[in-house]
């Protein structure tokens, strides 16, 4: 099992590197988490989508398509691009402490 | 280059058919490479031009006829010679689309669309264009290139090819 170490405190990730514990994650952490991939500064954008993603998880035990986040977050499909370059699908739901989406789409 | 051992980082995506069955698995597939930071592109040849048609994009249709997969919404085979009944394609279409919407899988245009602003490729074939009398009015504003197969291979380079 991975543990990283964020200001002074173990945290456990699970086998794709997603946090373990949805109960560790803070803002600290997010940032922390999107340091690693690459992304040096969370904007308000960034937030706006991270905050939405949490919220869908809570509802429906799952990260959200990219359809409906861009549907709904009112940050579009050229811009998650911009956010999360590299997959934004993956690495947003990383950052927001979430595990690996299960859909395709 | 293609060492199935090694992350893939880019792909490229031939669309051939015109049916939503023959359009779908390439849409999805180039749509999730993007999701997954993999470098995409998708080339539309032969009956696969249907989908970047402006005027058929919206149509396209399931084959009933000669489907020997095809099942009935009560899950039973169903005869391959019910497929040519009037209707019957047009119904399974139906039923397949209104599927998809629940898994949120999008209409044909809004998915390119969305695979275009994810910053894929998407590129017509110069031979089924000059087949089928085709000029660039005829096709989506979203794409971005006529191609000959030559011009194909040059932007594949560096990826694995995938024919659907």
């Amino acid at each position: 099992m991975a543990v990283i170490e964020i200001s002074g405190k173990q945290i456990e990730l699970d086998a794709d590197g997603h946090l373990k514990n949805l109960s560790d994650w803070n803002e600290d952490i997010a940032k922390a988490l999107a340091q690693e991939e690459g992304i040096p500064e969370l904007t308000d954008r960034h937030w706006l989508v991270i905050n939405y993603m949490r919220q869908e998880f809570q509802k429906n035990n799952d990260a959200p398509s990219i359809r409906k986040l861009t549907k709904e977050s009112g940050v579009d499909t050229k811009e998650l691009y911009q956010l999360f370059p590299k997959g934004p699908a993956k690495k947003a739901a990383k950052i927001a402490g979430l595990p690996k989406p299960k859909g395709c789409i | 280059m293609n060492n199935q051992t090694e992350e893939i980082k880019k792909v490229s995506i031939i669309i051939s058919r015109g049916s939503l069955d023959g359009v779908y698995p390439g849409l999805i597939l180039s749509n999730g490479a993007r999701m997954e930071g993999i470098e995409a592109n998708l080339f539309f040849t032969f009956f696969g031009m249907d989908a970047i048609i402006d005027k058929r994009m919206d149509n396209l249709s399931i084959a009933t006829v000669g489907n020997a997969a095809m099942r009935l919404p009560w899950g039973q085979k169903m005869p391959t010679w019910l497929g040519i009944i009037p209707g019957m394609a047009s119904f399974a279409t139906w039923m397949m689309k209104k599927e998809m919407e629940k898994l949120d899988v999008p209409p044909v245009r809004e998915f390119l669309q969305m695979i275009k602003d994810a910053g894929a490729g998407i590129y017509a074939c110069k031979l089924a264009m000059d087949m089928f009398h085709l000029e660039r009015k005829d096709l989506w504003e979203g794409v971005d290139d006529i191609l000959t197969v030559g011009d194909f291979y040059q932007k594949a380079a560096g990826g694995p090819i995938i024919f659907t």
